[in-house]
C-alpha cells in the first residue's frame, strides 16, 4: 500500500470537511495511504502573497519541510490553492538556493529544513497517474449511470502551466468521471476562475464569474458540478441564491467534490461521504435537489 | 628573402578612428613591424573608397610591394574589394590580408587604449601571417548547361519557364502529381481580385509544352552528389501505375473509379477524390496517379474497374517505381511552404467547431470548383453565414508558436473579408495586431474594405467558444476579444469564423537541405548567402532559393525571385565556366604514409586513396577547404593552402607579439 | 606580479560560417565584450590542430577559447565534431601538463547568436582573470615550436 504525505489545508477541517472524509474514503477503497502530516500551518491560500511574498513562501516551505521528515515521496494536497502555493514554493526553492537558505534560517527555529524533496501533486493526480483509470473503472461497483457531471478544473490546479500538459483544453477530468459511471457533460468554462476570495473582497465581481460559470454549467443540462478545490465549491453552492437574486436567474444545482461521487462509484454509502440520502437517485430522476 | 608589407588601416570614418588611435597604430607598426616586413604603413578615412584602393596600388607599382595587409571592415564584407585592387596592378589577389579592426575591435570595445593594442596586436597578426601566403589561381570548373528545379510552385515555374525561354535545358521535378502548388488552391489573389487558376494555369500550360523542359510530377530528389558545374541528382519517379505515352488524359478512369478518399492535399481534407485521380480539373500533367494504399486492387486484388474502361488501355498495375540521375550544372530549390496547424491553439477551436476554417479551407470554399462549388456555406451544407469572423496572427507573432510575421496573412484577411461581403452580405469581423498592407496597391485595398463597412476589431482573439450566455448569442460561435481601441471586453457570435493560419517551413526542410548541402535558419527556412544583398543564392556554389522557401512573401516576390535566381544560373551557364575559390587542401605524395585517417574525415568524399602508389589524393573540385584533414594528418602531409599550418601559427605569434614585448621589457626590470 | 592590474590575453579561434559571423554581428549590434581576446578566423573549427593551441599558449596567452557551429550545423556538415574529439584529447593532455581545465574552453555558437558569444567572452575573460597567469612563461621562456615545414627535422 502506497503511503503519502497528506496536507488538507485549513478549508478541510471546517467548510470543506466532507471533502477531507470522501477523500479519505475513496483512499481506502483505492488501497492507498494518506498520511496527515503532523502540525501543519495554513498555506496562505489566493490572500497572502500579495501581502508578503517572503512570507508566504516561508508558510508552504514549513509544510514542505514537516513532509520531508517523514521520508516519504509524495505531498498530496486535495485545494487546488494549497496544491498551487506548495508547488511553486517548492519549484521557485529548487531553482534559488540563496532564497532557500533565508527561509531555511527562518525554519531552523523549528529544527526543520527544506531541501525540495517532495513531490507535490494534487489529489486528483494521485487517482488519475498511481490508481489508474482502468482500475478506478474496476472498482466502481456502482457506477453513476445516467448522471451528467459537469467537470469545474478551477484555475489554480491546471495554471501556471508545470510541464507540457494541455492548459487550454485538459481532458482528465472527463476520463475520470466516465471511468466512475457518469457522463461529463461539455463545460467550455471549465478551466475559468471562480472568483477566488474576491467573494469577500468584491462581491459583485465574483458573483459575476461564479453566474457566468453556474450558465456555462446548467445550458448542457448537468445535474451536478464536480469541483476539485473547496473555494471553488463554496462559491459555486452557498452562493447560488445570491446570484439569482443579484442577476434574476433560477439556478439551482447541486456542486459536490468529486471525490463524493467517486466515493460513491466505488461502495461507500451516502453517510460516509456526507451526501444527502438517495441523492444519486434523485437527480437521475430529475427531481430537484437543494444545494447540500 | 624578406617581403615587402604594405600596411593600410581604415578610418572607417569614424567608425574604427573613433575608437582606436589610428595614427599611433600606422606609427607603431611602421616602426616596430619594420623587422617583419613592413616598408609603408598609412591610415586613411575610407580605405574601400576608389581614392583608398589607389594609394594601396600606387604603393604596389612604386615600392614594389609582394604582400598587403588592410585592417579595417569584416573581411566578409571588403575582402574581394581590396583582392581585386591588387590584382589590377599585377599582385597576386591572395596575397592581400583584410583583419578585421571594425566589428572584432572598435565596435566592441569601448576602452580606447585597450582596443588600440588590440589594433596592433591584430595588425601584427596580419603581418605575421601574410608573409606566409602564397599566389593562388582560382579553379575553374565547366557548368553544364541544364538546370534542376525542385518544387513546381509559382517559383519554380517561373524560374524553369526563364530558363527554358532562353533556350536552356530544365528538369523540373514536383513531388504531387501536378504543379501549381499552392497557388492553384487558392480562389482569388489580392489585391487584384485576378482568380487565381486563370493566371496561373497558362503558365503551366506552357510548361507542359515546353520542348526544354523535362517535367517530372509524383517524382523526388533522393540523392544529391557532385558540385557547382557538375552535379549527379537522384529522382525518384513514383509509380503512377498509368502508362503516360497511352494516357490520353479523357476522365473515364477516375469517373468510374468505386473507391472515395478524403483528399488531404488539394482540397485540404473539405472534399473526396477517387483512389485513381488528378488533383485538379487543370492538373499539369494531365496524367492520373492511383493512389495504391487507398486503391481496392491494390489493397485485396479485386476491382480495376479503371484498367475495364480506359479506352487505350493506358493502366498498368505492374508499373515501379524509377530512378533516374540527371546531370546538371545549377539547382534551384523552391519547394515552398507548409500552413500552420491551427489545432496547435486549442482555444481557437480548429477541429472542435464545425464552422471554423484554416484559411486554406476557406480558399476551397470560396473556389467555384470546390466541394461547394463557390457558395460560402456553413458545414450544413445549405446555411448562408450572417456574420463572419476572420482572425489574424494565428500561429504568427507569437511567442508561443512563431515570433514571425507571416508576411501575407493581413492581405488574404482582407480579401477574404471582401469575397463574403460579395457572396453572402454578411457582417464580417477581422480581429488583427496592426493591418501590415505593404505592396502595391495593399493599402488601397484595405481603403476598400473599410468603405465596404468591414468592422475592424484591434486586438488579438483569446477564445472561440459555442457556449451562450445570452439568447443572441444561441447557436453561434463566440469570439472573445478585447477590443483594445475602446479598451473593453467583447462577445462577438458569429455564424463563420476563418483562421488566417501562418506560414511555416516544409516539415522535412532540414532533411532536404541536409541533402542539398545548404542550411536551415531556426525556423527551418532555407537561409540565403545575404540577407539584403544576395536572397536567392545560398552559401553552396550552383544551389539557388526562390519563394516560400527562403520566407513568407506574395506571388510577386515569389514570381521576382524565381526570375532572379533563373537569371543568375543563366548567367553562369553563359560563362560557360566559373572560377571557384582556391582555399583547398594538398596532400604531399612523398609525405603520405597511407595511413587513410584522412580518407573518413571528408565529408565531401574528396579524398581519394590509390592502391597502387598507397597514398591519398585529394580532388580539388570536391574539396570545400575546411581544413579537418589539414588537422588530422599524423605525418603533416597535408597542407591547406589560404589556412596553413605555417600561415595559423604565425598569425598567433603575431597576435602575441605585444606580450612577448611586454615580457622583453619587464624581464630587465625584474 | 600581482593580480591586481593583470589583464589575461586569450586566443579565441572561431569558424568562418557561424562563429565569425556570430562576432560579426556583435560587432554590428555594438555589443561589448571585453578586449582582452583576439580572434583568428579559421575556415572550420574542424580545422583546429592542437599545435595551435600549444603555441598560443606557449606564447603568452593565458586562456583559449574555441567556437564553432552547432553540432548538425557545419557548413561542412560534420567538422565540429571533430573538433570536439581533438579538444577534449587536447584538454587531457594540457591538464596532465599542469594546466588548469578552465583555460581550455569550447562552446557552439551560430551565425545569430552575437550576444551569447559575446556573454561568453566575457565570462570566460572573468575566470581566467581570477586564475591569474599561466605559468609556463616564468623567466621568459618562450617556448618555440617551429613554424617551418616539418621536412627539415624528419630528413635525419
Amino acid at each position: 500500500m502506497k503511503s503519502y504525505a497528506y496536507y488538507p489545508g485549513c478549508s478541510l477541517e471546517s467548510l470543506g470537511k466532507n471533502y477531507h472524509i470522501s477523500a479519505m474514503e475513496v483512499a481506502s477503497k483505492l488501497g492507498l495511504d494518506l498520511q496527515e502530516i503532523s502540525d501543519w500551518n495554513c498555506c496562505g491560500a489566493t490572500a497572502y502573497y500579495p501581502i508578503d511574498e517572503l512570507l508566504a513562501y516561508t508558510l508552504s516551505a514549513r509544510n514542505l519541510a514537516i513532509a520531508e521528515q517523514t521520508g516519504l515521496i509524495d505531498f498530496v494536497a486535495p485545494c487546488s490553492a494549497c496544491y498551487k502555493n506548495a508547488y511553486s514554493t517548492n519549484k521557485l526553492l529548487k531553482s534559488d538556493p540563496e532564497l532557500a537558505e533565508h527561509i531555511n534560517y527562518a525554519l531552523e527555529a523549528d529544527n526543520l529544513k527544506i531541501t525540495g524533496s517532495m513531490n507535490v501533486r494534487h489529489l486528483i493526480e494521485v487517482f488519475l497517474e498511481d490508481v489508474g483509470l482502468e482500475e478506478i473503472k474496476h472498482k466502481a461497483i456502482k457506477p453513476l449511470k445516467d448522471i451528467k457531471v459537469a467537470p469545474y478544473y478551477g484555475c489554480q490546479m491546471i495554471r501556471p502551466r508545470k510541464g507540457d500538459e494541455n492548459v487550454e483544453n485538459p481532458m482528465f477530468f472527463e476520463e475520470l468521471i466516465s471511468a466512475i459511471g457518469a457522463t461529463p457533460i461539455d463545460f467550455s468554462s471549465k478551466t475559468r476562475c471562480c472568483g477566488g476570495s474576491l467573494i469577500i473582497t468584491n462581491r459583485s465581481a465574483a458573483l459575476d464569474m461564479v453566474s457566468k460559470l453556474l450558465q456555462d454549467a446548467t445550458s448542457n443540462n448537468a445535474d451536478v458540478i464536480a469541483t476539485t478545490c473547496p473555494m471553488c465549491n463554496v462559491n459555486l453552492e452557498l452562493y447560488q441564491r445570491q446570484v439569482n437574486h443579484e442577476f434574476g436567474t433560477n439556478y439551482s444545482i447541486p456542486v459536490m467534490y468529486f471525490t463524493q461521487l467517486m466515493g460513491f462509484a466505488l461502495g461507500s454509502t451516502e453517510k460516509a461521504l456526507k451526501i444527502p440520502r438517495d441523492f444519486f437517485s434523485k437527480i437521475s430522476l430529475n427531481i430537484g435537489m437543494e444545494p447540500s | 628573402m624578406t617581403e615587402k608589407i604594405g600596411v593600410y588601416i581604415c578610418h572607417c570614418g569614424t567608425n574604427i578612428a573613433g575608437v582606436v588611435d589610428v595614427q599611433d597604430v600606422s606609427r607603431w607598426v611602421g616602426k616596430e613591424l619594420a623587422s617583419e616586413g613592413v616598408v609603408i604603413a598609412r591610415d586613411y578615412k575610407f580605405m574601400c573608397s576608389s581614392l583608398g584602393q589607389e594609394l594601396i596600388q600606387k604603393d604596389i607599382q612604386e615600392l614594389g610591394l609582394t604582400r598587403v595587409v588592410v585592417g579595417a571592415c569584416s573581411p566578409h564584407l571588403h575582402e574581394s574589394t581590396f583582392r581585386n585592387a591588387c590584382k589590377e596592378v599585377g599582385l597576386n589577389p591572395y596575397l592581400c590580408e583584410l583583419v578585421s579592426l571594425r566589428e572584432q575591435d572598435s565596435w566592441v570595445h569601448s576602452d580606447k587604449n585597450a582596443a588600440t593594442d588590440k589594433a596592433k596586436a591584430i595588425i601584427s597578426g596580419g603581418v605575421s601571417r601574410v608573409i606566409y601566403h602564397e599566389e593562388l589561381e582560382p579553379l575553374k570548373v565547366p557548368i553544364n548547361p541544364n538546370t534542376l528545379v525542385v518544387g513546381g510552385g509559382i517559383a519554380g515555374i517561373q524560374a524553369a519557364l526563364e530558363i527554358a525561354d532562353a533556350g536552356y535545358h530544365v528538369y523540373l521535378v514536383e513531388r504531387e502529381p501536378s504543379i501549381g502548388g499552392h497557388m492553384a488552391q487558392f480562389d482569388k489573389t489580392f489585391p487584384t481580385l485576378d482568380c487565381s487558376a486563370c493566371i496561373l494555369t497558362p503558365k503551366m500550360v506552357q510548361v507542359g509544352n515546353h520542348p526544354n523542359i523535362t517535367l517530372l510530377t509524383w517524382s523526388e530528389v533522393v540523392n544529391v552528389e557532385g558540385y557547382v558545374g557538375s552535379f549527379d541528382v537522384t529522382v525518384n519517379k513514383k509509380a503512377r501505375f498509368i502508362k503516360t505515352d497511352t494516357c490520353t488524359g479523357c476522365g473515364i478512369c477516375w469517373e468510374k473509379c468505386p473507391k472515395k478518399v478524403v483528399d488531404e492535399v488539394f482540397e485540404v481534407g473539405m472534399a473526396n477524390r477517387k483512389a485513381i485521380y488528378t488533383p485538379f480539373p487543370q492538373a499539369v500533367p494531365k496524367y492520373p496517379v492511383i493512389d495504391a494504399e487507398n486503391c481496392t486492387y491494390f489493397i485485396n486484388g479485386k476491382c480495376k474497374a479503371c484498367e475495364k474502361f480506359c479506352p487505350t488501355g493506358a493502366i498498368d498495375f505492374n508499373q515501379k517505381d524509377e530512378e533516374v540521375i540527371i546531370k546538371v550544372g545549377n539547382i534551384i530549390i523552391a519547394t515552398g511552404y507548409d500552413l500552420f496547424d491551427a489545432k496547435r491553439i486549442p482555444q481557437y477551436g480548429c477541429g472542435r467547431y464545425d464552422n471554423v476554417y484554416t484559411s486554406l479551407e476557406f480558399e476551397r470554399l470560396s473556389n467555384a470548383a470546390g466541394p461547394t462549388g463557390g457558395n460560402i456555406i456553413l458545414k450544413d451544407g445549405k446555411t448562408i453565414p450572417k456574420s463572419v469572423g476572420i482572425v489574424h496572427c494565428v500561429g504568427s507573432r507569437d511567442q508561443n508558436y512563431n515570433e514571425y510575421c507571416s508576411s501575407i496573412c493581413c492581405m488574404q484577411s482582407l480579401k477574404f473579408a471582401h469575397l463574403v461581403h460579395e457572396r453572402t452580405g454578411a457582417e464580417v469581423y477581422n480581429f488583427y495586431i496592426d493591418i501590415r498592407t505593404p505592396g502595391k496597391g495593399y493599402e488601397e485595398f484595405y481603403n476598400r474594405l473599410l468603405e465596404e463597412r468591414t468592422n475592424f476589431v484591434r486586438g488579438k482573439v483569446a477564445e472561440i467558444s459555442s457556449f451562450a450566455r445570452i439568447p443572441e448569442e444561441e447557436g453561434k460561435l463566440i469570439i472573445q476579444v478585447e477590443d483594445t481601441l475602446i479598451s473593453k471586453q467583447r462577445r462577438i457570435p458569429v455564424d463563420m469564423v476563418i483562421l488566417s493560419s501562418g506560414l511555416q517551413s516544409r516539415s522535412d526542410a532540414k532533411e532536404v537541405a541536409k541533402m542539398f548541402g545548404i542550411s536551415c535558419s531556426a525556423e527551418n527556412w532555407y537561409i540565403e548567402r545575404h540577407p539584403k544583398l544576395d536572397p536567392i543564392a545560398t552559401m553552396t556554389e550552383g544551389i539557388y532559393i526562390a519563394g516560400c522557401a527562403q520566407g513568407p512573401k506574395d506571388i510577386p516576390a515569389s514570381v521576382a525571385q524565381g526570375a532572379a535566381a533563373a537569371a543568375r544560373v543563366m548567367g553562369k551557364i553563359q560563362q560557360k565556366e566559373i572560377s571557384l575559390e582556391p582555399i583547398r587542401a594538398t596532400i604531399n605524395e612523398e609525405q603520405c604514409s597511407g595511413c587513410r585517417i584522412c580518407n573518413d574525415i571528408c565529408p565531401f568524399n574528396a579524398i581519394l586513396y590509390h592502391e597502387d602508389k598507397m597514398t591519398s589524393e585529394i580532388n580539388p573540385a570536391l574539396c570545400q577547404g575546411c581544413g579537418t584533414c589539414v588537422a588530422a594528418c599524423p605525418a603533416g602531409a597535408i597542407s591547406g593552402t589560404g589556412f596553413s599550418n605555417e600561415q595559423v601559427l604565425s598569425q598567433i605569434e603575431g597576435l602575441l607579439l605585444l606580450k612577448s614585448l611586454e615580457n622583453e621589457y619587464s624581464y630587465s626590470g625584474d | 606580479m600581482t593580480n591586481d592590474n593583470f589583464e589575461p590575453v586569450i586566443i579565441g579561434f572561431t569558424c568562418n560560417w557561424c562563429s565569425y559571423r556570430a562576432a560579426d554581428m556583435a560587432g554590428t549590434a555594438r555589443m561589448k565584450y571585453a578586449p582582452n581576446i583576439r580572434l583568428i578566423r579559421l575556415m572550420c573549427s574542424g580545422r583546429l590542430d592542437p599545435t595551435f593551441i600549444f603555441k598560443a599558449l606557449a606564447g603568452g596567452a593565458d586562456g583559449i577559447l574555441i567556437s564553432g557551429c552547432h553540432p548538425g550545423d557545419c557548413h561542412y556538415i560534420e567538422q565540429n565534431y571533430k573538433a570536439l574529439r581533438r579538444f577534449q584529447l587536447t584538454k587531457r593532455v594540457l591538464i596532465q601538463m599542469g594546466m588548469e581545465p578552465e583555460r581550455l574552453k569550447l562552446f557552439w555558437a551560430s551565425a545569430a547568436e552575437g550576444a551569447f558569444l559575446t556573454s561568453e567572452i566575457n565570462k570566460f575573460v572573468k575566470v581566467i582573470r581570477e586564475l591569474g597567469p599561466l605559468n609556463w612563461n616564468e623567466n621568459n621562456f618562450r617556448v618555440q615550436i617551429p613554424i617551418h615545414s616539418i621536412e627539415e627535422e624528419v630528413l635525419a
